[in-house]
């Protein structure tokens, strides 16, 4: 069954399975790697993609649900690594093994589109569905804090 | 990383001998953890380099080595220590997994041994590149050598203000006699401007962009997916299996068995489903029909383990260590004490499950495989498939986590195995969460019996420490002539706490549950025996937990590693008090904290390395709130000091999921868990601020991967302690301890 979406900007038609999941069409069928697979059942984030803008858990969204709808994926916040928050992540050195960081960048882009200069609490709330194993968690903190400044300073600056 | 092409030391020979541009020098890294015995590598044929250094006429330097990277940073490090000597950036140096090759030492990354191998087999090999650079620039030049300095990735002519790059001169320099590694000249650590300053890592824009390829990511021409039924039950199989409904289910291609392998392998063999996709692959195993033979181990359970433990821990076990007169000792004791400390098994739980990709073709194979051990991996296929190492060609890809997990060879067996019976397609066989939990490779469950006595003098009359485990050993030696007391006890076996009577006895819990290597390995749990204990005793003595292992520590001396006499480092007590005084220091030990804030302390000797972590906790109404942990470690000379910070930031959080959620519990031969919502991972709201102080060593670098994680969960029990009165002795510590 053929379903259509826009995919980081760019019209997309897939034939597959309705109910196949959003995450593997992403990387099974279309061949995006970034987005990662880590659980299965929404629980740990490694999978999270912005569905009309709102962070969303890809592993557990039927496909056929996005039909028509705008997702962009990690490969779409910037075309070169430009996005404030990755370029705050390489500022602060985040990643370790970097396999969860696709899920916790996606997380932070949404959160800092809805609070451009949130709490310490506002970043718990947000982030605490996106599991680190390697235990980064101190520095994500750190850059999402470093990219509201960069922000802020940007706004300013206008 | 790219994949290099098979490459074996006569090309490499030829190459330079011919004349062809580039200069590149071979080399070996020191045997790791996991290597072999230095005495049985040298009885290996001789085929001395697993490590190279290439530099090309345009500049390119390339380092090739077989390491895998698995977020602990040697794609950083091990460039940084080569860029130094050859004093250029160390970000123009590009770093390339080496082929892997049957015939050289060791290809295998763990025990926190890469950078301290590495550390001086690197700087000679650049210190050698270095010295014929300078040599042919200086002939080139036709000037004394004396007058040509190495610096920017080129040779500097200063009277002249000439400047050659590496790149120019590699190919004259590839035609000069190689100076010895035992003498070359290495750079003044004192000029050091990239050793010893902090980096960034080399791969971080690619691992923030969604770039950076994982094992799960690997997509060669032509892919096809599979899954695996496993029995539930360890060592159960499928008695028989019917196939229609699965393979109805659109994009399933193949359904067929595969037998277990155990030697080594340990596989647990089961029914295997081939797709078009991966979702296809895991639908159609939900809907085979499989009758398992739940076979030996189905009575097995975390109760009936715990049974044993008890019925072991009743009777005298075989003595490994025995000082003095422990008997005597704690029949006389001016105080006693007593405690039982309890540790499950514990799963890896790494961020991308288990998976790997294998092609086999008629005289080919090839891998793509998130692996800490290449070699092997490329053992287990050649043995499959029947070819010649040199024909079966292993990538290591990056790997998402490893911590031990992917030093196994069970998911490269499987892979083998069902692309075998796939010929000609590449086959990736991932695993599901749910896979990657119920079939892991644990941290052993242990229970820990310890006797202790204070004398008059509050010093130690009397320490006797009980082990009963489900050993590593047990499983992983052949003949079942396995020395579990010497795998089981790390640094318990050597405590740095002075008394005339000391005793380890150890007795084996026999368990069907597979046991490796888990992050700090026995340490996990001799650092909780032994630094829970030693903090009973401190207040059986009335003496302050950290002044009390001090005095106790004693004098200045070198213990003898017990459980590696011949190659283990000893335990030298001046870093072992260094990094329990800088942490306490940097924590504030002695001063007032807020109300209802209290700190415990703990100090480890881990993979020749010192560490030490102060905790702050409040701990009220059973609500357990860890405010800041402060680390102290001493690894050596630190060669990334940004880097080490990070490995024990994340050995912290490791070491504080198996502290405060971790359990794997087993019934009717089963594991119960099977995902994070009944296998909880700390999330970043309970993470607590870490502060990480490095010892400015001289000393050689040492492990770091690992030793930040023994320490933390006796400073967090023994804060706790310090909070409540209470002493948690039973991992992980639940709501009802704290209450």
């Amino acid at each position: 069954m053929a379903i259509n979406f826009t995919l980081n900007g760019k019209t997309q038609t897939v034939d597959v399975s309705p109910d196949m999941p959003l995450l593997w069409v992403l990387r099974d069928t279309l061949n995006m790697t970034g987005t990662k697979f880590g659980c299965g059942m929404a629980l740990c984030g490694a999978c999270t993609v912005h569905i009309n803008g709102e962070a969303t858990r890809s592993c557990i969204t039927p496909v056929s649900s996005v039909s028509g709808k705008k997702v962009t994926t990690i490969e779409g916040i910037s075309a070169d690594g430009s996005h404030p928050v990755q370029q705050a992540w390489i500022a602060e050195d985040v990643p370790q093994c970097g396999y969860c960081q696709s899920g916790q960048i996606m997380s932070a882009v949404a959160l800092l589109t809805k609070k451009s200069n949130p709490t310490d609490a506002d970043i718990d709330d947000a982030m605490s569905g996106n599991i680190c194993r390697c235990g980064t968690y101190q520095r994500i903190r750190k850059a999402i804090h470093r990219a509201a400044g960069q922000s802020a300073k940007s706004t300013s600056a206008a | 990383m790219s994949s290099a092409t098979v490459l074996n030391r006569r090309d490499f020979l030829k190459t330079s001998a011919a004349g062809s541009a580039a200069l590149v020098i071979g080399f070996h890294l020191s045997p790791s953890a996991f290597a072999a015995s230095a005495e049985d590598q040298e009885k290996k044929p001789v085929n001395p380099f697993d490590a190279w250094i290439r530099i090309a006429p345009d500049n390119q330097v390339t380092l090739i080595v077989g390491k895998s990277e698995m977020g602990q940073g040697i794609m950083t490090a091990l460039p940084m220590i080569l860029a130094e000597e050859l004093s250029l950036d160390w970000k123009q140096v590009k770093i390339e997994q080496a082929p892997t090759n049957p015939k050289i030492y060791d290809h295998g990354t763990g025990g926190s041994g890469s950078v301290a191998g590495a550390y001086l087999p690197m700087r000679q090999a650049g210190a050698a590149a270095r010295e014929m650079l300078v040599t042919a620039a200086a002939q080139h030049w036709n000037v004394n050598r004396d007058t040509c300095h190495p610096q920017n990735g080129g040779v500097l002519h200063g009277a002249r203000k000439q400047f050659l790059t590496y790149g120019e001169l590699a190919p004259a320099a590839s035609k000069l006699p190689l100076p010895d590694f035992k003498t070359v000249p290495l750079k003044n650590s004192n000029n050091f401007t990239i050793v010893g300053h902090d980096q960034n890592r080399y791969e971080a824009r690619a691992k923030s962009t969604g770039t950076a390829k994982f094992g799960i990511d690997s997509r060669p021409a032509g892919l096809v997916y599979a899954v695996v039924a496993r029995c539930p039950v360890f060592g159960g199989k499928a008695a028989k299996f019917d196939a229609t409904k699965a393979k109805a289910v659109p994009g399933v291609t193949d359904v067929f068995a595969i037998d277990a392998v155990g030697e080594g392998a340990f596989t647990a063999g089961g029914v295997a489903v081939v797709a078009a996709n991966s979702w296809a692959a895991m639908q159609g195993r939900k809907a085979l029909d499989i009758t398992w033979d739940d076979g030996p181990n189905a009575k097995e359970s975390t109760a009936s383990l715990n049974q044993q433990f008890v019925d072991n821990a009743s009777k005298p076990g075989k003595r490994t260590v025995d000082q003095g007169d422990v008997d005597a000792a704690l029949s006389a004791a001016h105080k006693k004490v007593e405690a039982v400390y309890e540790l499950p098994f514990a799963a890896h739980a790494c961020m991308e499950p288990m998976n790997c990709t294998v092609q086999i073709g008629p005289d080919r194979a090839e891998a793509w495989i998130p692996t800490q051990a290449p070699q092997w991996a490329q053992d287990i296929i050649a043995g499959v498939t029947k070819l010649p190492h040199e024909s079966v060609i292993v990538n290591t890809t990056l790997m998402g986590g490893a911590f031990g997990r992917r030093y196994q060879a069970d998911f490269v067996m499987e892979a083998a195995q069902v692309a075998k019976a796939v010929p000609n397609k590449p086959v990736m066989v991932l695993w599901t969460r749910e896979d990657d939990m119920q079939h892991d490779f644990y941290r052993p469950a242990s229970y820990h019996r310890f006797e202790g006595a204070i004398d008059a003098d509050r010093n130690i009359a009397a320490w006797k420490h009980f082990q009963t485990s489900t050993s590593i050993a047990a499983i992983w030696s052949k003949d079942g002539n396995e020395k579990p007391d010497q795998s089981e006890f790390a640094t318990a076996a050597f405590i740095p706490y002075q008394t005339k009577n000391y005793r380890v006895e150890y007795t084996l819990a026999k368990s069907g549950v597979p046991r490796a290597w888990w992050r700090s390995v026995e340490h996990s749990s001799s650092g909780f025996v032994v630094e829970c204990f030693i903090d009973e005793l401190a207040t059986a003595a009335g003496v302050d937990p950290l002044e009390f292992r001090l005095r106790m520590i004693g004098d200045d001396r070198k213990i003898p590693d017990a459980t590696n006499p011949k190659e283990g480092k000893p335990l030298d007590t001046a870093r072992l008090k260094g990094v329990l005084k800088l942490a306490a220091q940097k924590a504030g030990w002695g001063k007032p904290l807020p109300a209802g804030v209290f700190r415990g302390i703990a100090g480890y000797y881990s993979f020749e390395s010192y560490t030490a972590g102060v905790a702050e906790v409040s701990a009220k109404n059973g609500e357990l709130k860890i405010h800041r942990i402060v680390y102290a470690v001493d690894c050596g000379r630190p060669v990334n000091p940004n880097g080490i910070a990070a490995q024990v930031e994340g050995a912290a959080i490791y070491g504080l999921s198996a502290a405060l959620h971790d359990a794997i519990t087993i019934n009717r031969g089963r594991v119960e868990q099977s995902n994070f919502d009944n296998y909880a991972m700390p999330r970043i709201n309970e993470t607590p601020k870490i502060e990480v102080h490095i010892v400015p060593s001289t000393e050689a670098p040492t492990g770091i991967g690992e030793p930040g994680l023994p320490v933390i969960a006796p400073a967090v029990c023994n804060a706790i302690f310090a909070a409540t009165g209470k002493r948690l002795r039973r991992m992980p510590i639940r709501r009802e301890d704290l209450a």
